[in-house]
């Protein structure tokens, strides 16, 4: 391994690079530190949601007036009663909000699992005895829950990103392809049930709101729960001190709407946290995608066309596009190429971004295609892809901020003992076991949003950092205490890193691998410009000297460049052609992913990354009921991810990295890790078994029924 | 959640008591399943008898040369009990391919047997349910139904009994001990689980409000020899889609004697009976295996979305018994 090491001017050697256990550690592991659901409250009442049982429809009556009569029941909120709230804004992320939010504004139920009422009672159980008791009727309508790649009803969505790019004549250039793959890839819906639940508590308190909870970004839910009430982004507070996973889900949720709307209705303070079998309604989740992926090259591998087609779902009530064909802009170029992102509205839940939204299914997509083109050219799947390297990005035409694909594939083929692997497939045994390995490329958008931050020189010589930043439980918070320590040239135990207060100042989220960064970036301006006035010599007043920054401007003047996190995943598979079992042995990803901060907690979000990765290559997938329009088995019983005895040996390490245009080098490991890591293990189980799997999970049943050695490729679905 | 009150039993004509038959009331072992049936509301009790202070938590040997296992033995304490791994291999096996090493310290004998099915309609109370609500009808045969019956199921219920231990105990003829208010009574665990037909919410031939004492498994020489595998989506923590519990005793090529039994297949654990018949007597060879596999099988009635178990449980039935007979031969020699 190799990190970039720093020396600050004053010859204090840079803590950037070096291991740290996270600061908040012992607090977590001796239960000091309290999360949103445990923090007390005088007076504080509980809610608890009641979600619709049919999957489109009214609701025709609440029958409130019984469940008023149980004990502790303090209110009923429902449609007929909630204070009003203003959907009509484009909140922080760019977007009008999900109508999910904009709790029981009318009688229309859009999907299954739709909140139409809130219970709220003195205790906890009381209120959840009563939420189950309340008994709402509703005029039920068909519904349409049927996902699939050859809908006549789809259309092209822009997301964060355009729907859909092209250049060239694909046809053509297919057409003088001397090998084609054509084929077509599916990923089931996927939720991210993190291990806290979404858990909110609302206050009133001298005049402003004040919302103690679990989330990825105190501005932003501040601003949207700003927007929804009609306050001042001033007037509310949004406090959330230790998150327990976030991985895209936790934005703003019913939870949060519906514990301030009790709270303003009885004047008290209101919490309401979500089950773990309301989260798979009201968490947000990945939508399930079909993608087309076609690729034609020369013999000699190199691509003459790629297209990248995928299909995602959306609610009926809101927008969202799970892009997964965006990969392919950044990875492979080629003469003619077209990317589409679709989608089509069915009478589900809205999705929301999980874990390397678009990258993650999208990967699976395309470096399987890359592993068939392999094959078919009898190319090494790695040589392949460096034949394939473009210098500039395939669509934007723009340079890369350091692109070291190859560079992490040629220190893991290395690390992996890749040059000994013999590419036939279904001819390694070790017992009932057939063996084999796969390997896939990763990438990951790196980037910064706007953040300001405060920095404090405190009389006693100790230094106190205030930023809206959130820590999901990635270790941020740490990574910050060792920016600011570089930036101040001071050892890290005398910084004092406050986060989670939206009092703290606008500040971008954890999300999209850029949380760190744009933190990082925000923090270091202000501690720069603290140190230099501190080299002026002046005494510190009691109250300290504070410096804020605010990095709008230079955030917005950060060139335009293909900025990417790369990497390289490998991955050996065992495959019991018998009973359909796959198991993981070992797996190892070589990653460039800017300047990593700490080596400790930056393995753990890869490694974590990674594992994901295993379970979505094997294990997860959310049933649906097709009568009902509800999930079969929601909770974590039913909905696999990998368990301890799932995940072998699994080694995450990186090369040199740094952005050359962020001030601390920083790019991002939070998403990346997933990334190529199905297609991996996917290739793996075609090199040990010599059957394609082009549908996730790979289950048992479907191993079984696709035999194996066979060379033949498995079936839909249901097969 | 319903509010519940909460007895501790201190012995066992005082549990039977204390429960009094009230259909309201419910024994608490582990509660590792009942405890989950009351927060989702599937159960909801009035009262809980907690039985785990009872003084049933020994293994003892019983008349006839067998072994009494004490309804309250936990999972964990009958998987490590030195006679129990000696004697019975598989049931050991069976036990510790379920669940997790915290539930199996809580869980007990008693509880695992009558544990309920793990079917995602019957775990939701906002779907229709034979089982939970008799006459509401069944979503799953068509519907979800991956991990459901493939044998003796019928068209009111098509769940499977999730119980790992249980495939174990039966193969090797256990039978269960239980006690009312009118006195002491036992069942083959053969016959505990009732037919399905069309009361599929009626599940045991237990008298109501008797409270299960302990588990006998008779001598079984065979079962010495025994083996259990269990086949899932991910490596641990996952109930099966399918198990054999398997013991064979093989001389000069030919099966003496054979005990196969089957779990995730049907409402209850299954004895291969007909399986078992074509093995005894016949050469220990796959072809034999899968003859014997594929005879039992033939009562299989697949859904639409699960026929793959069939596949799967010929593949598992051959390959457990070429194992033990693999092991047999090097023990021969």
């Amino acid at each position: 391994m190799t990190t970039t090491t720093k020396t600050t001017s004053m010859e204090r050697k840079s803590v950037v690079g070096t291991a740290h256990t996270r600061v908040e550690g012992r607090d977590k592991v001796t239960g000091a530190a309290r999360y949103a659901g445990d923090v007390p409250f005088a007076e504080l009442a509980h809610g608890w949601l009641v979600l619709s049982t049919v999957a489109k429809g009214r609701v025709r009556s609440v029958e409130t007036a019984p469940v008023l009569r149980m004990a502790g029941v303090l209110t009923v909120l429902h449609h007929g009663n909630a204070p009003r709230v203003e959907r009509n804004f484009t909140g922080m992320m760019g977007v009008p909000p999900d109508p999910t939010t904009a709790l029981f504004q009318d009688d229309r139920v859009p999907h299954r699992g739709w909140p139409v009422a809130l219970v709220v009672a003195e205790t906890p159980e009381q209120a959840r005895e009563a939420a189950e008791a309340l008994v709402v009727t509703y005029e039920e309508e068909p519904h349409d829950i049927a996902f699939s790649g050859d809908r006549p009803d789809t259309y092209p969505l822009d997301g964060h990103m355009p729907a859909v790019t092209e250049k060239g004549d694909l046809e053509a250039q297919l057409a003088a392809s001397a090998v084609v793959v054509d084929a077509e890839y599916t990923t089931p819906e996927e939720h991210h049930n993190m291990m806290e639940p979404h858990a909110a508590t609302a206050r009133w308190e001298g005049g402003r709101l004040e919302v103690v909870d679990s989330n990825q970004g105190a501005t932003w839910v501040q601003s949207d729960l700003a927007n929804l009430f009609s306050l001042d982004a001033g007037s509310v507070r949004i406090r959330s001190e230790h998150v327990g996973g976030g991985f895209g889900s936790k934005g703003v949720r019913a939870h949060q709407v519906a514990a301030v709307m009790a709270a303003t209705v009885l004047q008290r303070p209101v919490r309401v946290v979500m089950t773990r079998r309301q989260m798979f309604s009201l968490a947000g989740y990945r939508s399930p995608t079909t993608q087309r992926v076609r690729l034609g090259a020369d013999a000699d591998g190199r691509l003459r066309a790629l297209e990248h087609d995928s299909l995602s779902l959306t609610s009926t009530v809101h927008e969202f596009v799970e892009p997964s064909a965006g990969v392919a802009r950044a990875m492979y170029g080629a003469d003619a190429h077209r990317t589409a992102n679709r989608v089509v509205r069915l009478d589900m839940p809205t999705p929301t971004w999980m874990r390397a939204p678009g990258e993650a299914p999208g990967s699976f997509a395309l470096e399987s295609a890359l592993d068939e083109l392999a094959e078919k050219c009898g190319i090494d799947p790695i040589e392949l892809r460096a034949r394939n390297e473009p210098e500039l990005g395939p669509v934007s035409g723009l340079p890369f901020a350091g692109r070291h694909l190859m560079a992490c594939f040629r220190e893991g083929a290395r690390r992996f003992g890749w040059a000994d692997r013999d590419p036939r497939p279904g001819v390694r045994r070790d017992g009932r076991w057939l063996l084999g390995t796969g390997t896939a490329a990763a990438s990951f958008p790196a980037g910064a949003g706007p953040s300001t931050a405060g920095v404090t020189a405190e009389a006693d010589g100790t230094f106190t950092v205030r930023i809206a930043a959130s820590d999901l439980g990635t270790g941020a918070r740490t990574a910050l205490v060792l920016v600011a320590a570089d930036a101040l040239g001071v050892a890290p135990d005398r910084i004092r890193m406050h986060i989670g207060d939206s009092d703290f100042g606008p500040a971008m989220i954890a999300g999209g691998s850029m949380g760190t960064r744009s933190w990082a970036w925000a923090i270091t301006i202000a501690a720069r410009e603290l140190r230099e006035r501190l080299a002026l010599g002046a005494d510190i007043p009691p109250e300290g000297i504070t410096v804020r920054s605010d990095t709008t401007e230079a955030v917005g003047a950060l060139a335009q460049k293909e900025r990417h996190s790369f990497g390289a995943q490998f991955a050996e598979v065992a495959v019991d052609p018998a009973t359909g079992e796959v198991r993981v042995r070992r797996m190892l990803g070589i990653f460039a992913a800017g300047r990593i901060v700490n080596p400790l907690t930056a393995r753990n979000q890869l490694v974590g990354g990674m594992i994901w990765g295993i379970s979505m290559a094997l294990h997860e997938e959310a049933v649906r009921d097709h009568a009902s329009g509800g999930l079969v088995g929601a909770d974590l019983a039913g909905y696999h991810v990998a368990a301890n005895a799932d995940v072998p040996l699994v080694e995450a390490d990186w090369i040199d990295d740094p952005d050359p245009d962020d001030p601390v080098g920083i790019k991002g490991v939070g998403e990346v890790g997933i990334v190529g890591a199905a297609a991996a293990i996917a290739n793996a189980v075609r090199h040990a078994t010599g059957v394609r799997h082009r549908n996730l999970p790979i289950r048992p049943d479907r191993v079984l029924l696709a035999g194996a050695g066979s060379g033949s490729d498995a079936g839909g679905r249901d097969a | 959640m319903r509010e519940f009150g909460y007895q501790r039993a201190v012995d066992v004509s005082g549990a039977v008591a204390l429960l009094d038959a009230d259909p309201d009331a419910r024994f608490l072992g582990g509660g590792t399943n009942l405890v989950d049936l009351m927060k989702t509301g599937v159960e909801r009790p009035a009262r809980l008898v907690d039985v785990t202070a009872l003084p049933l938590d020994r293994i003892e040997p019983a008349d006839g040369g067998g072994l009494r296992i004490g309804a309250t033995v936990t999972n964990s304490d009958l998987a490590a009990h030195p006679e129990i791994r000696r004697r019975y291999p598989a049931l050991t096996q069976a036990v510790l391919a379920g669940a997790s090493g915290q539930l199996r310290n809580m869980a007990t004998v008693g509880g695992n047997l009558l544990q309920r099915t793990r079917c995602g309609y019957f775990t939701d109370v906002t779907q229709p349910c034979n089982k939970r609500t008799p006459g509401s009808g069944c979503p799953a045969v068509g519907g979800e139904h991956h991990n459901h019956a493939i044998l003796g199921a019928s068209g009111h219920c098509v769940a499977v009994h999730p119980s790992d231990m249980g495939v174990a105990l039966t193969a090797f003829d256990a039978v269960v001990s239980y006690e009312t208010a009118d006195g002491p009574g036992e069942l083959p665990l053969a016959d505990l689980y009732l037919p399905v037909g069309d009361t599929p919410h009626r599940e045991t031939a237990l008298p109501p409000g008797a409270l299960i004492t302990g588990v006998t498994l008779p001598p079984v020489p065979v079962a010495a020899h025994s083996r259990y595998r269990k086949v899932r989506e991910r490596a641990s923590y996952a109930f099966a889609i399918g198990s054999v519990a398997a013991a064979l005793d093989v001389q000069d090529g030919v099966v003496r004697d054979v005990r196969l039994a089957c779990g995730a297949v049907a409402s209850r654990p299954w004895r291969a009976r007909t399986a078992e018949r074509v093995l005894t007597s016949a050469p220990a060879d796959a072809a034999a295996f899968a003859a014997a596999a594929d005879a039992e099988l033939a009562a299989a009635r697949p859904l639409p979305r699960n026929g793959y178990k069939v596949t799967l449980m010929r593949n598992l039935m051959v390959a457990v018994l070429s194992e033990l007979a693999g092991v047999a031969k090097e023990a021969a020699r």
